[in-house]
């Protein structure tokens, strides 16, 4: 295959991309989205290993590799869980990360293309800009799964002085850097590479230790940006158009959702990002005495539910990463079907940043066989809770606390919230009284028209469903 | 010389309404009418001779004078066995009168030569008959007053409370036939906060019952009930018998039965059998609309209240004159529409146009001969098809555009439209040409993200983060071409270029095939 016909393969594979994603725009056409990435990502591959950059010699080792990656890749993706979904998704993005360390590497290795003047110190720089990103985004991808997984605590690791130790790193990363472009050998060129190497690796790490548990879905977005901007970064080292259109393509995808999420958290992007949300930090002094409420929380039995539900007209069930940690999703549809069966105008109230990841729950919500046109977003139904008779609260906290919107001081304020309050009901499944990630009381605990379901969201959820048959 | 209309005192035992209010009489008389009243006809229906006197009417002492001298006799009930021997040549009467059901006094009144409009035989289907519908305003009233009956029977809350003193369950309310009374009833069941189900043979009714605050139970049998004209029919065995099995399920539940079933000229279907009566709940109540024309429930004994197996069951059939005042008020209105059409002139002379589809309706006898019944009526527009009443979900709104597309403040813009010149310029100052062409590329590729990925559907973010992540296992490129390069520089590719190549390929292909595949697996679960 020549060198043009590769290129134009390029463009068609890019094309697809592009549609792939377009395709996501609603969930009718987003399985074909899905194939055309297939499609375009066969399309690259087989246009890459005949054109004109690889030889024959060659095919054995990427067959190997690929069939090899390959299996382990699929046998991840047909046993996991969705619960387990931004594990896999934090992994894979180490992965990325990984890879294009390891191809800015043996670009740099690599002496069969010569240069000379800007040209190879923009080569070099892209070298070393695109093993940085790879390096963050591999090791900040590890910590994120290891929280994710619960491995590492869900508690921002606050070290003294850290913005001025990210000072620093980002200093010496700099002028290395330079040390880096002006090294005549590449033996001499390894020493700063291998530094900064281990910097940026430290520096993810540092970085995504640093961010609360509650911050988790902003981070898994921006990892995903960062894979998209590694690849980019590749694109620019090897002269390659679709890489750089790829990269750009996911980095803003990723981009976006961080700037969505931090949006949902009434958050600013450099605010996640510098961390410390939940404990340490300034945020105690934040919970003034005015804001700790007062009052008795009204328990309720699993049977009083049922009967509640049975007697509304309409309900909204808001679920929270408490139903995806407790499995509880099967049992919310079959209470849902039952509901549905007999008349009740039942739907879902998703707020963006319930659960680990952007669109958590929906694909929880989806693999429980909840069709999805009854899961709306917060903004769809917050002004239908007045005319709802039961708003069902699974296991989240601080998406549905009105301190957000009542009290000024609270570390949440602002923060857009679903307004369960509103119902003519509202009842909260938790575990106990604990506070949510942000560390905040929950007013809406001691309101009057509340009612506490203490318990595991999966145990009550199916002693409710009983009584619901019964 | 305009026409006399005369209102005479209603003579059936237990009937409290009158044909005319006062507030219709001075409409009448603008009409070009003059108007006498029975002295004492309102009284039941707290209307006093003197308000009659007040409003413009004549007051006259008996019925035989009245009948005398009226030439449009208005009347609530058809004529009793006195009042068909007053009633002359070439008078009008207007009145409720069944033909169907009474075929005796219809000879009788075509006997005296004179002109009969019966309310009932309205063509209702006519929208412009519906505002002289008398069945319909008064079956209203008989299905709100069957509530109230109800509540007063019943011996708890209609509405759920939660109260400091316990939970107080919501009444279960089940109305057998969404008809004018049917639907009456729900809505003021349900506006009492009672839970209200209701059934109809006639499935198009489903979204009538579910817009007043009721949930339509079906009968698990496919057969539609309209029998045109907008009445019921007598349906199949097979369906009978499905539904005598959800009316029993119905009993076990409710806490109250209001029953509203009628087929035109037939005795009154028995939904309600003993046996149900008996597996209800001690102090429920049966509200039995039907009672006149024999009951819906077999153990109804009309025009009373008893208490059978625990179970009150109320068969009064009178529940529109318990509410007289009301039932009154809307029938006059009905009447006094009846005579804007008879008399489209307004010079209080009377036409009975043939020609005119509502008036052929209601006239059963014209000037002593029988004109009942009329020629079949157009047949009722086909009836919408039964939408499920789950809820319809609310309509899509767009996602996600809101701060995205307000335009930004213009010194802000300016801000930023600074920073990426200088940005620009010093790329276009530093770099080369090769570069300059993969910075092109990148910038507007970057433009092609953001647009496309705002469209996606927030409920899909995750599929989206799966998906971009394969995709960007396009890194794979980059491994490939460095594993086995054409050998440019004479030197073969070293050892660690090819390893590095090897790894960077099996990590980017578990994620290209891992990341497609979990996305395939994530899509295909999203169903409506």
């Amino acid at each position: 295959m020549s060198g043009n016909l590769a290129t134009v393969s390029y463009i068609g594979a890019t094309i697809l991309f592009i549609l792939s994603l377009g395709g996501l725009s609603n969930p009718e056409s987003s399985r074909r989205g899905n194939l055309f990435g297939m499609i375009g990502m066969t399309i690259a591959v087989l246009a890459t290993v005949f054109g004109p950059r690889v030889t024959a010699a060659g095919i054995p080792w990427i067959v190997s590799a690929m069939v090899v990656g390959g299996a382990i890749g699929l046998y991840a993706a047909r046993t996991v869980q969705m619960t387990q979904m931004p594990e896999l998704v934090a992994l894979m993005h180490s992965l990325v990360g990984l890879a294009a360390g390891l191809v800015g590497f043996a670009s740099y290795i690599d002496s069969s293309v010569e240069l000379s003047g800007a040209e190879k110190s923009i080569h070099e720089m892209e070298i070393y800009i695109g093993i940085l990103i790879g390096a963050v985004t591999f090791s900040g991808s590890l910590i994120a799964f290891g929280k994710l997984n619960g491995k590492i605590g869900g508690k921002p690791l606050l070290l003294p002085a850290r913005h001025w130790l990210n000072l620093a790193g980002l200093l010496v990363v700099i002028w290395f850097g330079r040390e880096f472009l002006n090294a005549h050998s590449m033996a001499e060129g390894m020493t700063p590479l291998f530094v900064m190497t281990a910097i940026a690796l430290l520096f993810g790490i540092h970085m995504v230790m640093a961010i609360g548990g509650a911050d988790m879905p902003v981070v898994v977005s921006m990892l995903n940006s960062y894979s998209g901007w590694a690849a980019a970064a590749t694109g620019f080292m090897l002269s390659n158009d679709l890489l750089i259109v790829v990269g750009a393509l996911v980095g803003s995808s990723g981009a976006i959702l961080s700037y969505i999420m931090c949006r949902a958290m009434n958050r600013n992007f450099i605010s996640v990002i510098a961390g410390g949300f939940g404990t340490g930090g300034g945020t105690p002094a934040a919970k003034g005495d005015a804001a700790q409420p007062a009052g008795e929380v009204t328990p309720i039995s699993s049977l009083e539910t049922a009967e509640l539900l049975k007697d509304a007209k309409s309900v909204i069930i808001v679920p929270g990463y408490g139903m995806a940690v407790a499995q509880a999703q099967h049992t919310v549809y079959e209470i849902t079907k039952h509901l549905r069966e007999k008349g009740v105008n039942i739907r879902f109230g998703i707020h963006p940043v319930a659960g680990r990841m952007p669109g958590h729950m929906n694909v929880l919500l989806a693999e429980a066989k909840v069709p999805y046109d009854i899961v709306m977003e917060m903004d769809e139904l917050n002004e239908d809770f007045p005319a709802t008779d039961v708003a069902m609260v699974i296991g989240a906290n601080d998406i549905v606390n009105p301190a957000a919107q009542d009290d000024p001081t609270s570390p949440i304020a602002g923060m857009p919230v679903l307004e369960v309050w509103k119902a003519k009901t509202s009842i909260v499944m938790k575990r106990s009284m604990a506070s949510g990630y942000a560390g905040v009381d929950n007013p809406l605990f001691y309101k009057e028209n509340n009612r506490m379901l203490f318990g595991d969201a999966k145990k009550m959820l199916d002693e409710v469903l009983v009584a619901l048959k019964s | 010389m305009s026409l006399m209309i005369g209102v005479p005192t209603e003579v059936f035992p237990g009937e409290k309404r009158v044909a005319t209010v006062p507030e219709v009489v001075e409409k009448l008389i603008k009409l070009g009418f003059r108007v006498e009243v029975q002295s004492g006809a309102g009284d039941a229906a707290n209307f006093s001779d003197e308000v009659y006197r007040a409003a413009g009417a004549q007051i006259i002492a008996t019925a035989a004078e009245l009948w005398a001298s009226a030439d449009l006799v208005l009347k609530v009930r058809g004529p009793g066995a006195d009042e068909v021997g007053l009633v002359r040549s070439g008078q009008i009467l207007i009145s409720f009168l069944w033909p169907a059901q009474n075929p005796e006094l219809m000879q009788q009144l075509a006997a005296r030569g004179a002109t009969v409009l019966a309310i009932d035989s309205l063509p209702r289907t006519l929208s412009r008959a519906q505002k002289m519908d008398a069945l319909t305003s008064q079956a209203g009233v008989a299905g709100y007053r069957a509530v109230i009956e109800a509540a007063n029977a019943f011996g708890r809350f209609f509405n759920g409370q939660i109260t400091a003193a316990g939970k107080v369950p919501p009444a279960k309310v089940f109305i057998a036939g969404a008809g004018v009374a049917g639907l009456a009833a729900i809505g003021t069941a349900a506006s009492l906060g009672a839970i209200v189900r209701a059934n109809d043979t006639r499935a198009e009714v489903a979204d009538q019952v579910v817009s007043l605050g009721g949930e339509f139970v079906k009968v698990d049998y496919e057969e539609e009930g309209s029998g045109g004209g907008g009445y019921a029919k007598v349906m199949s065995e097979g369906f009978q018998q499905a539904q005598r099995a959800m009316y029993a399920k119905q009993a076990k539940e409710a806490d109250i039965i209001v029953t509203t079933a009628l087929i035109p000229g037939k005795p009154a279907p028995k939904l309600i059998s003993a046996e149900m009566v008996a597996s209800m709940k001690p102090g429920s109540v049966i509200v039995d609309m039907a009672a006149e024309q024999g009951g819906n429930c077999e153990l109804t004994e009309p025009g009373q209240a008893v208490v059978k197996h625990g179970v009150t069951i109320v068969g009064y059939t009178d529940l529109v004159s318990r509410l007289a005042k009301q039932s009154s008020t809307l029938y006059a209105t009905n009447l006094f529409r009846l005579t804007e059409e008879l008399c489209k002139t307004k010079d209080g002379v009377v036409d009975v146009n043939m020609e005119d589809e509502a008036i052929r309706g209601l006239t059963v006898i014209k000037e002593g001969k029988i004109t009942w019944p009329p020629p079949a009526p157009k047949p009722a527009a086909a009836p919408p098809a039964a939408k499920p009443a789950a809820a319809v979900p609310a309509a899509k709104k767009g996602h996600g555009h809101g701060a995205a597309s307000e335009p930004m403040p213009g010194n802000k813009l300016a801000v930023m439209f600074g920073v990426a010149a200088a940005l620009f310029w010093f790329v276009g100052a530093f770099a080369p040409g090769a570069f300059l062409a993969h910075f092109t590329v990148f910038v507007l590729a970057c433009f092609v993200g953001y647009m496309v990925v705002w469209n996606v559907t927030p409920a899909l973010h995750t599929p989206l983060m799966s998906v971009t992540n394969a995709i960007s296992s396009i890194i794979a490129i980059g491994a490939l071409v460095q594993i086995a390069p054409p050998l440019a520089g004479g030197l073969p590719p070293g050892e660690w270029i090819r390893w590095l190549a090897v790894v960077g390929i099996v990590l980017t292909a578990v994620n290209m095939f891992g990341g497609f595949a979990v996305t395939q697996r994530m899509l295909a679960m999203f169903r409506k």
